[in-house]
């Protein structure tokens, strides 16, 4: 059926896959109506598709360097552009998403903005270079532009610090969705999806990540816009919801007057009986709510961050050029684009099901008794995702006294709009599926960060390739584990890490980045400066408000990668100015990354 | 000057362009959350700032970056430093 090279029939092979999956979606259904029970389904969606994804890490196995650290350099621009968008996409943006937007609104969408606008500063000021460049990893560029082992030594401590800090909420997001899908408890499920991420890894290393990334993100987004189209148009909203709902966007302002939101406050008692994690709805759902500077700030963080990942730049080492790895940018935000226009819209769905005492669905204004008996109440409110409780002894519900956890937006809302099961049981593949792309992308950046540029580069230059690969393997393993066991405590909540990964991130590499690019007279001393007192005074100012300091400006623990870069952008600067310049070869070699034509400033294999 | 100097000159020009539209819709627009929701130009009939965080800024950051792709790989081909195809 296929002949020739894997990479020349990549079309074909993910067309069959996306043939198959669908196949298999109509198959569960059938099977639903035959009476498959619900916890069946769910278990065939996960264990169908995390099988998937083994087989293609397995068929992926290397045993050759670049193949491991850049995928061969081989990887076609759009194939790249789907890869990068399931590298991205995590359980944050598939689970978490179109909760925090049903509870925060406006001003909550400044993450959209940010996440997406990101990509503009990765295209125009990064991607194509480092491409040009040829490194392995990214501490590999700082280490070689800069020259020496403090500036890679510091680099690879960011990126340690950063990409940790969000893997482990990609290990939890796993766990979480494991644990419901397969009604096992949470410690266990932790170590089950772990095992997952490291058989898509570990054999292949980025070889592997990325043609399961691309099998992954195939996955998610058939999950995340299947329940939202059938839900619009069970509602009868509209076929195309993106285009179709400023009705219902302007029914739920409607809405939110009529049962009083921001008038009838909770007391603090009453909040005290709400489980942990769980909130109601207390924003308006479409107006401006944040001041300005709320929503920039927010936004300015997730933008320099998302150009300071390592995990997301190490995705543009693997295409065939430079001018590939330029459009592929476009591309991964296409795919992107397509999940992240359609969160707002689940929101206002969910929302409105359940808000609008016309629609059958809707729980405000019913008694408490008729919801406390709905299957589906009962179904979440085990899994402490729901609660509501008559506060005020009326016996009805009242839009203050409905509380769901961020999850249950994604999670729930196919249930409550009543579709079959078997989109639930997709929907918890789907969350699989983007929670584990992103943490084998992210454990992958770490280990080779440390293998390449720790290991090789400086305690042992002298290692030959097998053993390289090795040491690359067993460090997989142990930052999985140890990324697990810290997970498996649930220390902050999925969407907190991931916003400080970014703030760590664009503290200690934004600048140093950026500028080793577009600033000559940027040196070695000037690039320590700034990645060392980027990341500490960040971290001390989020340290500082988290023990109840003031902090200044309007920064809060979630943007305080605002204070971290612009201390390590001064510090950069002045040092390299107080420093002599770098010498010939240093500026011949940034001349060469700025023109995409010639060799790669590092060899192919290195 | 020479060739490689002018080839950087091209391309720091259409960064800055680049850029500058970048931060009009990233950055630039949400200055004026208040205003925007409050104009009568609204887009498939959703407020202005809603539109422009769910759908619009996206929207023009993907067509910026193809756009922006497409004009650097002219800027490229004029001064003769396209990639070959073996590369």
């Amino acid at each position: 059926m296929i002949k020739g090279k894997f990479i020349d029939n990549l079309p074909k092979v993910y067309g069959i896959y996306t043939g198959g999956f669908l196949v298999f979606i109509i198959l569960m259904a059938i099977a639903e109506q035959a009476g498959m029970t619900a916890k069946a389904i769910g278990i065939a969606f996960v264990a169908f598709t995390v099988g998937i994804y083994a087989l293609i890490g397995y068929l992926s196995r290397t045993l050759q360097l670049d193949a491991y650290y850049v995928a061969g350099r081989q990887v076609p621009t759009v194939f790249n552009g789907m890869a990068t968008a399931a590298d991205w996409m995590s359980g944050a943006s598939f689970v978490a998403m179109a909760g925090g937007i049903y509870f925060k609104g406006y001003g909550y969408m400044a993450l959209l903005v940010g996440w997406t606008g990101g990509y503009v500063l990765v295209a125009s000021l990064l991607a194509p270079y480092l491409r040009k460049f040829g490194c392995y990893t990214v501490p590999d560029f700082i280490g070689t532009r800069y020259g020496g082992n403090v500036a890679r030594v510091c680099a690879v401590i960011v990126l340690t610090v950063a990409s940790f800090t969000y893997v482990t909420a990609q290990i939890n997001a796993t766990g979480t969705i494991a644990s419901v899908a397969l009604d096992i408890p949470f410690e266990i499920a932790v170590y089950i999806g772990l095992a997952g991420i490291l058989i898509c890894s570990m054999l292949g290393g980025m070889r592997a990540v990325t043609w399961t990334q691309v099998a992954q993100y195939i996955v998610l987004i058939i999950a995340y816009l299947i329940p939202v189209f059938w839900i619009s148009n069970k509602m009868g909203a509209g076929f195309f919801p993106h285009v179709m709902l400023a009705d219902e966007v302007a029914r739920i302002a409607d809405l939110e007057s009529q049962f009083g939101l921001g008038t009838v406050k909770n007391s603090a008692a009453d909040l005290a009986t709400v489980p942990k994690g769980l909130a109601g709805i207390t924003k308006a759902h479409s107006s401006v709510n944040a001041t300005p500077w709320a929503f920039i700030s927010l936004a300015v963080c997730m933008m320099a961050g998302t150009a300071s990942l390592p995990h997301v730049m190490m995705r543009y080492f693997t295409t065939p050029s430079v001018k590939s790895a330029r459009r592929s940018v476009g591309w991964s935000l296409f795919f992107i684009f397509l999940l992240y226009s359609s969160a707002p819209m689940l929101a206002t769905l969910s929302k409105l099901s359940l808000m609008d005492p016309t629609l059958s669905t809707g729980i405000i204004g019913k008694s408490i008794a008729d919801v406390q008996a709905l299957d589906w109440y009962q179904n979440w409110n085990q899994a402490n995702l729901m609660f509501v409780s008559d506060f005020n002894g009326n016996g009805t519900l009242e839009l203050n006294e409905f509380f769901m956890g961020g999850k249950a937006v994604v999670l729930a809302t196919p249930e409550i709009a009543g579709l079959p099961y078997v989109i639930s049981g997709l929907v918890a593949a789907g969350g699989m599926a983007a929670a584990m792309s992103t943490a084998d992308g992210l454990v992958l950046a770490i280990a080779n960060a440390l293998s390449h540029d720790l290991y090789y580069k400086i305690i042992d230059p002298k290692a030959e390739t097998k053993k390289r690969l090795i040491v690359a393997r067993v460090l997989l393993f142990i930052i999985g584990f140890a990324g697990a066991s810290i997970a498996a405590l649930e220390i902050q909540g999925i969407l907190g890490s991931v916003i400080w990964a970014f703030d760590f991130a664009m503290s200690g590499l934004f600048f140093p980045l950026v500028l080793g690019v577009w600033w000559k007279r940027a040196n070695a001393q000037g690039a320590i400066a700034g990645m060392l007192l980027g990341l500490i005074s960040g971290t001390a100012y989020l340290v500082w408000v988290r023990n109840g300091g003031a902090g200044f400006w309007g920064v809060t623990q979630l943007t305080f990668g605002i204070v971290g870069s612009l201390v390590s952008l001064v510090s950069m600067i002045v040092v390299s100015l107080m420093t002599p310049a770098p010498d010939a070869a240093t500026q011949r070699m940034v001349d060469e990354v700025r023109i995409p034509s010639g060799r790669t400033v590092l060899g192919k294999q290195h | 000057m020479s060739k490689q100097a002018q080839h950087w000159e091209k391309t720091r020009g259409l960064l800055f362009v680049t850029l500058a539209i970048w931060f009009v819709f990233s950055i630039g627009i949400f200055f004026f959350g208040a205003e925007m929701e409050a104009s009568s130009f609204r887009p498939l009939g959703y407020p202005l700032s809603y539109y422009m965080t769910c759908q619009g800024s996206l929207g023009i950051f993907v067509i910026l970056i193809f756009w922006f792709a497409n004009r650097q790989e002219k800027i490229d081909e004029e001064f003769g430093f396209t990639e070959r195809e073996d590369d």
